[in-house]
């Protein structure tokens, strides 16, 4: 049976890389004393699969992890489990069970949205709201993205699939977040402000990922555990019904 | 959640991993300042991969943590990005958990492990803004104490310390902090509290000592300078191994250490009596805790760390009477929860070897003997009681086993060594390849071959042993022995079987300098440190050349402390403590090591070395 698993990560712990957050669930699933499926031979691993990896210092509300596990008490328990053996800024708000189809979850991420906040003293000097209304009416908006082979020129507005100003100081944006054409948001914060004849301060922005999305079969974007159930019951009862 | 940070989001993303200063980590110990009387931080001068993989700290942190009236704190050596960047924009030193200055604390504890990390001390002091020098101290600073290995001989970095704790951690912190507190309910002061605790068991407070010198350099005299200051300080010591604090909950780093693992301490100290050997001496007796409470322990701190791997420490494992049964209770939990054991410091053998194979993968690890010396008459000088039958026999059941990789650990410069000697590492390794030759048929070799890593380190001599008088090698003579080996093994007739490893000379000889030096190496680390020298056990940030020009301008020999045959009547700088082991018993196993006679093994008969004086462990156990 395999659980998806959200989670917040908030305050110090924002400093922690991805692989160290892996690690991180590794070690509380054992503490929590979760039965974990695990892979087979003398280094055994746990089954688990992570969404989008979220880059140091960014903090998130919506991360998500799958795991697989051979049976379980509740979705309810393995929350209060896991966060009773958790650390302050890792915070599991909720379990769901995936039906046996779903992807997993790094494969099934769509897109993912997040506030912006720019630091102090490091924020535009234009105004972001009709900043952002023109920079939307551009057909394209090309940027160089550097990769391990070299660079190459990509449409950040194919990707963009949200961008508002919410204050005078922040921006909320819905990016395309899958593998082929994942975009970060300060690709497009810098893109703005060039756009605004200003470079991006370094490190001016405070990155807050709001939500991951799935693209479901109706081509909606979902939270990714939108498709998960509460309950064993309810996952033995679509699975049934599906037969 | 201790939401504070004491480094800005602009320095944490812009250093090499930043885990290493948020704190937070799991199982890591905050108080409510209101409801604590005494502010400790605990120190390992080096990177903090490194500090986290130190048990004793665990230890301590836990023990002193246990304790209502104390909050216990970490701090490790920034690294050298965060260290210029502090420097810069003049970032006090901070402790992780509550993100405060060092400075602000009661005390700072500083374990002392390795010569090498020295001038780290002195980086953590600087980046603290604690004055370097005791003495230079006011009551706005906290007192600082050194424990560790080191400071069985702590002349070198004495000017550093308030107090050195001399011996095992677990007995003296609790009389140490009541009496602190006590001082301070007085107003006594900060010289006045030294002094009463010079007064307690096992704590050198180096100002009180004064020593004078010969015209020869050597030491004329070494004396407390007040009334009613003990004139020798031995070494404290857990009688009762089963009893003693053991942290269930060690904190749990966020980032990859280097001990990542859970470590279940089964014994403390050996009673092999390797005369290279210091742990070998310094934590004589040799205790063991009850196997019972282990299996408790080891569930218990798998449980609550979540680790997914337990490792046994002790200085010899396979010398625990319930190695088997601890063993097989180990196997027994850790497969039910997809745990990984690790077992280091086995002897080779039919029960060890049938263990491995169940623990690891056969194929991908490696078997590890240590002859430490090459001939059969340097390894009676050494006393390493490991005959090249048993290493041969060992190698023949792993080869029959399935395991083709070899790795042997070799020391270059022992007293005595002759070039026969060194000629016997490289014949050694080739028998043992012939060995695999001869043991597994042409058809059933993986590959065809077997792999021998053959590795050699210097040989350091130190304090409490019995090669403490013994001269060692200079670099040139070093590099000369490490030259012979390879010569040697790449005239073997399976030398394309074998791997020759050896390390770095000039860094060997430093070690021995300091290792035996006395307080005038002071000025040297004052000098190499203003020079901007620290991580010097990391070799890209070791300078020798910077050490030479120092000792040079401080008017000190390097080979005056190191390549010289000490005389038995010379005053040692380490020989005001006593480490339980007596001056008499290591004068005659350097007489024996000298006549290339071996001594037994604590089991096997006592040689008299003085610690039975403690009451405790091997000594007060029936022998074989």
């Amino acid at each position: 049976m395999k659980l998806r698993i959200k989670f917040k990560k908030y305050g110090p712990v924002r400093f922690i890389g991805h692989l160290d957050v892996m690690r991180f669930f590794q070690k509380a699933n054992r503490r929590a004393e979760l039965d974990v499926a695990y892979t087979g031979g003398f280094s055994p691993h746990q089954i688990m699969s992570f969404a989008a990896p979220l880059g140091v210092g960014l903090t998130s509300n919506g991360e998500y992890m799958d795991l697989e596990v051979y049976s379980l008490t509740s979705c309810e328990d393995v929350k209060t489990r896991l966060n009773a053996v958790s650390v302050p800024g890792i915070e599991i708000t909720s379990v769901k069970i995936l039906p046996d189809k779903a992807g997993n979850a790094m494969a099934s991420v769509a897109a993912a949205g997040y506030t912006v906040t720019f630091r102090e003293g490091r924020g535009p000097h234009f105004d972001l709201a009709p900043a952002v209304e023109r920079f939307l009416k551009k057909d394209e908006i090309l940027i160089t993205k550097e990769t391990k082979k070299g660079s190459r020129e990509i449409n950040l507005k194919e990707g963009i699939y949200e961008l508002k100003a919410v204050d005078g100081n922040s921006l909320y944006l819905l990016v395309d977040a899958s593998s082929a054409g994942n975009i970060k948001p300060m690709q497009v914060v810098e893109a703005l402000f060039a756009e605004n004849g200003e470079p991006l301060p370094e490190n001016a922005l405070m990155v807050n990922r709001e939500e991951t999305y799935l693209r479901s079969d109706a081509l909606e974007l979902l939270p990714l555990d939108a498709i998960g159930y509460d309950s064993e019951e309810a996952y033995k009862a679509a699975s049934g019904d599906a037969e | 959640m201790n939401e504070k940070l004491a480094l800005s989001d602009d320095i944490l993303m812009k250093i090499e991993k930043p885990a290493r200063y948020i704190g937070n980590e799991v199982n890591a110990v905050v108080k409510d300042l209101n409801n604590i009387d005494v502010r400790f931080c605990m120190c390992f001068p080096d990177v903090y991969e490194i500090g986290m993989s130190h048990l004793g700290i665990q230890i301590l942190y836990g023990m002193l943590n246990s304790w209502d009236d104390v909050w216990c704190e970490r701090v490790y050596s920034p690294w050298v990005d965060l260290d210029a960047i502090m420097r810069k924009e003049n970032i006090p030193l901070f402790a992780l958990e509550s993100q405060d200055p060092v400075k602000d604390f009661d005390f700072l504890g500083i374990t002392i492990q390795y010569e090498m990390c020295y001038t780290n001390i002195l980086q953590v002091l600087d980046l603290a803004k604690i004055p370097l020098l005791a003495k230079e101290r006011g009551d706005d600073c906290p007192i600082v104490i050194g424990g560790g290995p080191c400071t069985y001989n702590p002349e070198p970095i004495a000017d550093f310390f308030d107090i050195f704790y001399i011996g095992e951690g677990e007995t003296q912190y609790r009389p140490l902090i009541d009496l602190y507190k006590k001082c301070r309910e007085e107003k006594a002061g900060r010289e006045e509290f030294l002094r009463r605790a010079a007064k307690l068991p096992g704590m050198y407070v180096p100002r009180f000592y004064e020593t004078t010198y010969h015209e020869d350099g050597t030491i004329a005299s070494f004396r407390p300078t007040e009334e009613g200051i003990s004139a020798t300080i031995r070494k404290e010591l857990v009688t009762d191994m089963t009893d003693s604090f053991y942290p269930m909950k060690p904190v749990v780093p966020y980032i990859k250490v280097t001990q990542d693992r859970v470590v279940l301490e089964i014994q403390r100290g050996c009673i092999r009596g390797c005369r290279f050997c210091q742990a070998g001496q310094l934590y004589r007796p040799v205790r063991e805790r009850d196997v019972e409470v282990l299996k408790k322990y080891a569930m218990e701190m798998l449980k609550n760390t979540g680790h997914e791997e337990i490792s046994l420490s002790s200085l010899s494992s396979s010398d625990y009477s319930k190695l088997p049964e601890l063993i097989d209770f180990l196997m027994e939990e850790c497969n039910k929860r997809h745990i990984n054991i690790s077992l280091p410091s086995l002897r080779i053998d039919a029960f060890s070897l049938d263990v491995m194979s169940k623990v690891q993968d056969v194929k991908k690890s490696s078997l590890t003997f240590a002859p430490e010396a090459g001939s059969q008459r340097l390894r009676d000088v050494i006393n390493k009681g490991l005959t090249e039958e048993v290493i041969l026999h060992g190698s023949a059941l792993a080869f029959e086993g399935g395991w083709t990789r070899v790795k042997l650990y070799f020391m270059l410069g022992h007293p005595t060594e002759t070039e026969e000697d060194i000629r016997g590492i490289a014949e050694l390794s080739n028998k043992i390849a012939a060995t695999f030759f001869d043991t597994v048929p042409k058809e059933k070799r993986v590959n065809g071959r077997v792999q021998i890593v053959t590795s050699t380190s210097f040989f350091v001599p130190k304090p409490f042993t019995p090669f403490q008088w013994a001269p060692q090698c200079t670099k040139e003579e070093f590099v000369e022995k490490a030259y012979l080996t390879r010569k040697a093994i790449s005239e073997q007739l399976n030398q394309k079987s074998i791997k020759y490893n050896w390390h770095e000379a000039d860094v060997s000889v430093l070690e021995g300098v300091l290792a035996r030096g006395d307080r005038r190496l002071s000025q040297v680390l004052l000098y190499v440190y203003n020079k901007g020298c620290f991580y010097d056990a990391w070799s890209e940030y070791f300078h020798n050349d910077v050490w030479m020009e120092a000792f040079a301008a401080c008017g000190l020999d390097p080979d005056f402390y190191s390549h010289r045959e000490r005389p038995l009547d010379e005053i040692l700088p380490w020989d005001f403590l006593d480490c339980g082991v007596s001056r008499s018993f290591l004068e005659r196993e350097w007489q024996k090591a000298k006549n290339e006679t071996t001594s037994p093994n604590c089991k096997q008969a006592c040689q008299g070395c003085g610690a039975a004086r403690f009451g405790c462990g091997i000594c007060i156990e029936p022998r074989d």
